[in-house]
């Protein structure tokens, strides 16, 4: 480019010799200009999540200037004249003018409250994305790790969101979060009576969510997201696997000006998409349900999606307690109220070890998997999104048997069972498909892609017209990572010894899980697809495939 | 006609595979080399079209933007500001969707304007940056461990394992500090889960009216009304663990088992009143209030997670996740005939917790 077009503006140009004589910055901020940002729509997930959470803080620092925090009763004479003469909390009266008495107030309750949903969809989507394309491979455990607990965060700092207008709906999730935390052995009533500063529901809970909720919980989610996006900065973006893309570099556009245009485009987008939502689906219309008292409740009642797997897991779970020594376990709250989000986090987290302690692999990984080549890690990702799914469903079982005209308790034994039966079912069949897919692929490097024309030949044959896969789409089509499989016992060392890796039950699973994990569709090894292959091509992938499938079915009976 | 079918190219694009996009101008990230690329767009009449189209949405968005201060002044809210007779939801309503629909121009027409931008006047450039192992070089590790060994054994907290362990044993305390700190934030459970204000001779009265009740006044069997203790109406506190429904049977449908209290068994069916049985309204689960009655079938069903019991059987839990039957509160007349409690509930109400026993 000629240097006409680049000459730095004169203005411009005395600021940033200002700076650079304190800071030093030209040659750094140069390195950040020149950050390279892949292209992938996937990518931007994560930033949705990244400007959701920016105009959280910008909403809710507005909301904070009128919200009143407290549990002192105040009869009402406000704009929203059906509620006139009722006593209720500060709390809810404020967010009752916030709605009524504020120019914008509603407009912004609804952009904070649409926002913290879009969060969490976001958060879920990155997540899913992530897991799928196996992103959080080695080296990148630990933001991983940083995800599931920005994840949990968001999800409790949104159940105090949403609990603080003191609200019936939010009332009765409060009741219902005393109700299972009171559950846990030897602590459970102590850790309640300390947060609630006594019985249910006092007057100290608004206060002390409120703290939580505006300072400590935001601190702490502002503190990973920056650990976050330092550690992908660091250890630089992965890639999708395409054509001039390697473990060794990194091709997508520069952060100057390619990805500030983008983000900027992005976060407009996003808090666009809010207003609209903000403006045109109402959402918790707080003036309908009216201020909390212990007696009342309305069917119906739904928490903020993000929590509804929790409601599912209660509303799913049968009747168990035990009585012992004059002690009470209250299986039927503790098992669907805290031990299935645990255990989903902590399944979560674990995952990358596992699958390093099931492959063996242990090197570095900046190309991602396309899912297919992971059968896996696929179906078991699938399964998980099924079981979460039917929990999700279970939580608005009264709403499905209403609308569907399905009797209630019809409803929660479908859930039941098929909590145990569909995520199985779907591992298996999404593992099938994706080995399938990879049989496509396969063939796809054998015979080139079809063309949709069929040719008769002149001895009356017909042949459907391919064409070679082109370089870009080899490149996709061959990137696959296929495992070794680990020693198994029957690899013996010349004393008949086995390998220290099969031996006990330790060894044993791991050889399950290994097995699982190697069986593959074997890419052929040639030249150029189609024409080099015209005859004993077929026969060749095949036998391939057949030997790699074959072997791994027959291991399994 | 015989005409030579076009020279079949196959799918523009295999589903899964990129698109053929164009790609990578690579460009050196090493300093001191030149870029090679140019501002120019390829294509000029392209470009000035997307630049108009950039210019007017730009445009649209200022106009909005001013629509929207526009809103917040012209449209007020509020009972005390709008002209008297004006709905003030109607009023909220309306300048939430001014508001809200000129924000959403002004923001969407801003991103739209930023992708046209980025899509059709900047030229499509993408570029290449080595990716340096992340595992720093054998001697930089060494290097790092040796200096690491030399500022501890400088320190001499490897060679003094007195001072190492005081030190530990000082700061044991202080990080206990601030738990210990959280102590005051709440009173000990104790035995306030166990109890409730209900006692001897405490009437019970309607939760909308605070009317007591006689028998007499809930004749028609089949009806759930909920009551609270005379007295209590403004304690919350109370009130979550003391609401209790009252259900009125036709003679002979009501079969209270008996059931075993400390080794004894004992029959509760004393504890109603003319057929008017009493129990506790926190539902054993998690403590909502069971709020759904069922006449025919007499089952009293929780709405938050659909726990339902048998009325008409000792509030028995018949389905979903709650464990044991709602409590029943003995009932007695007093002189002046009203509904009233015999004593406070025999076992603890509402969710089940490690203590109860």
């Amino acid at each position: 480019m000629s240097d006409d077009a680049v000459k730095m503006p004169p203005a411009l140009d005395g600021v940033g010799g200002w700076l650079d004589d304190r800071f030093h910055g030209a040659k750094g901020v140069r390195v950040l200009m020149r950050k390279v940002f892949p292209d992938h729509w996937s990518f931007m997930l994560g930033e949705i999540a990244l400007w959701s959470f920016v105009i959280l803080l910008l909403t809710g620092t507005y909301l904070a200037l009128f919200f009143q925090p407290s549990m002192a009763d105040v009869v009402y004479h406000g704009s929203y004249t059906k509620l006139d003469g009722i006593t209720m909390s500060q709390a809810y009266e404020s967010t009752l003018n916030i709605s009524f008495d504020i120019r914008g107030g509603l407009l912004m309750r609804q952009i904070h409250h649409w926002a913290a949903i879009m969060f969490m969809v976001a958060i879920m989507a990155h997540m899913i994305r992530v897991f799928f394309t196996g992103a959080y491979r080695k080296p990148r455990e630990i933001n991983w790790l940083i995800g599931i607990g920005l994840f949990t965060l968001g999800m409790i700092e949104g159940l105090f969101g949403y609990s603080l207008p003191d609200d019936q709906l939010s009332g009765a999730g409060l009741r219902i979060l005393f109700g299972v935390f009171e559950g846990i052995p030897i602590v459970g009533t102590y850790l309640m009576f300390f947060l609630f500063g006594g019985q249910f529901p006092g007057t100290d809970i608004i206060p002390r969510m409120y703290i939580l909720h505006v300072f400590l919980i935001p601190g702490l989610i502002l503190a990973l997201v920056t650990a976050h996006l330092f550690i992908m900065f660091h250890q630089k973006h992965t890639q999708m696997p395409m054509l001039g893309n390697t473990e060794k570099n990194v091709v997508g556009q520069p952060f100057w000006p390619y990805f500030l245009l983008k983000g900027q485009a992005w976060f407009f987008f996003i808090f666009g998409t809010l207003v609209v939502l903000a403006t045109f689906a109402q959402i918790n219309p707080i003036w309908l349900y009216g201020p909390y008292t212990p007696l009342a409740i309305s069917s119906a009642s739904q928490p903020d999606f993000y929590m509804g797997i929790l409601e599912g897991a209660l509303r799913m779970m049968p009747s168990w307690e035990i009585n012992f020594l004059g002690h009470t376990l209250s299986l039927s709250v503790l098992i669907p109220g805290l031990g299935i989000i645990g255990l989903f986090f902590t399944l979560a987290g674990l995952w990358p070890f596992f699958e390093q302690w099931a492959t063996g692999d242990k090197s570095f990984h900046h190309i991602n998997d396309r899912p297919r080549n992971a059968p896996v890690r696929t179906g078991v990702g699938v399964g998980v999104i099924c079981w979460y799914l039917i929990l999700l469903l279970e939580g608005a079982n009264d709403v499905i048997a209403d609308r569907f005209d399905i009797p209630l308790y019809t409803v929660t034994w479908i859930a039941r069972v098929a909590f145990f039966v569909v995520p199985v079912g779907a591992y298996f069949v999404t593992k099938r498909i994706c080995l399938a897919l990879q049989r496509k692929d396969a063939n796809m490097l054998v015979h080139g892609v079809e063309i949709g024309i069929i040719r008769q030949l002149p001895d009356g044959e017909f042949i459907e017209e391919e064409r070679p896969v082109t370089a870009e789409e080899r490149a996709v089509l061959e990137a696959k990572h296929v495992f070794k499989p680990l020693p198994t016992e029957d690899q013996v060392d010349e004393n008949g010894v086995p390998a220290p890796a099969a031996r006990g039950p330790l060894g044993y699973a791991r050889k399950l899980a290994n097995r699982a994990f190697t069986e593959t569709v074997a890419i052929p090894d040639h030249g150029d697809g189609h024409g080099a292959v015209e005859g004993n091509g077929h026969g060749e992938i095949e036998g391939g495939e057949h030997a790699a499938i074959g072997g791994s079915q027959e291991e399994q009976q | 006609m015989s005409e030579t079918p076009e020279e079949p190219t196959g799918p523009r694009r295999v589903i899964g595979t990129p698109s053929p996009a164009p790609k990578a101008v690579d460009t050196p990230t090493e300093p001191g080399q030149a870029v090679a690329f140019s501002a120019e767009p390829e294509d000029t009449r392209h470009a000035k079209n997307a630049e108009r189209v950039v210019a007017v949405l730009f445009i649209i968005a200022f106009f909005a933007g001013c629509g929207f201060i526009a809103a917040y002044v012209g449209l007020e809210v509020g009972i005390s500001t709008i002209p008297k007779g004006a709905n003030p939801v109607v009023a909220a309503l309306r300048s939430n969707l001014a508001l809200g629909t000129a924000l959403s121009v002004a923001l969407l027409a801003l991103g739209t304007g930023s992708m046209i931008w980025v899509r059709h006047l900047t030229p499509n450039i993408e570029i290449a940056e080595e990716r340096h192992d992340l595992r720093s070089e054998p001697e930089d590790r060494k290097a790092f461990k040796r200096e690491f060994a030399e500022g501890a054994a400088i320190s001499q907290v490897t060679r003094r394992p007195l001072v190492r362990r005081t030190l530990l044993l000082a700061t044991a305390p202080l990080a206990l500090a601030p738990l210990v700190l959280l102590r005051d934030l709440g009173p000990l459970p104790q035995t306030d889960l166990r109890y409730t204000v209900w006692k001897k001779g405490l009437r019970a009265v309607t939760l909308g009216g605070l009317r007591p009740l006689r028998p007499a006044d809930i004749s028609t069997p089949g009806s759930m009304i909920t009551v609270i203790p005379e007295g209590y109406q403004d304690d919350q506190d109370a009130l979550a663990k003391a609401g209790v429904i009252l259900i009125k049977f036709a003679p002979g449908e009501l079969h209270i088992p008996t059931n075993h209290d400390g080794g004894t068994l004992v029959s509760t069916m004393n504890w109603t009143i003319d057929n008017i049985v009493a129990y506790s309204k926190i539902c054993t689960h998690v403590g909502c209030p069971v709020a759904l009655y069922e006449q025919t079938t007499h089952h009293i069903l929780c709405p938050c997670h659909q726990s339902t019991f048998d009325a008409a059987n000792g509030a028995n839990v018949i389905f979903g996740p709650a464990a044991r039957a709602l409590p029943q509160l003995p009932l007695m007349l007093t002189s002046e005939g009203y509904l009233a409690a015999a004593s406070d509930f025999t076992q603890p109400v509402g969710p089940s917790f490690w203590e109860r026993g």
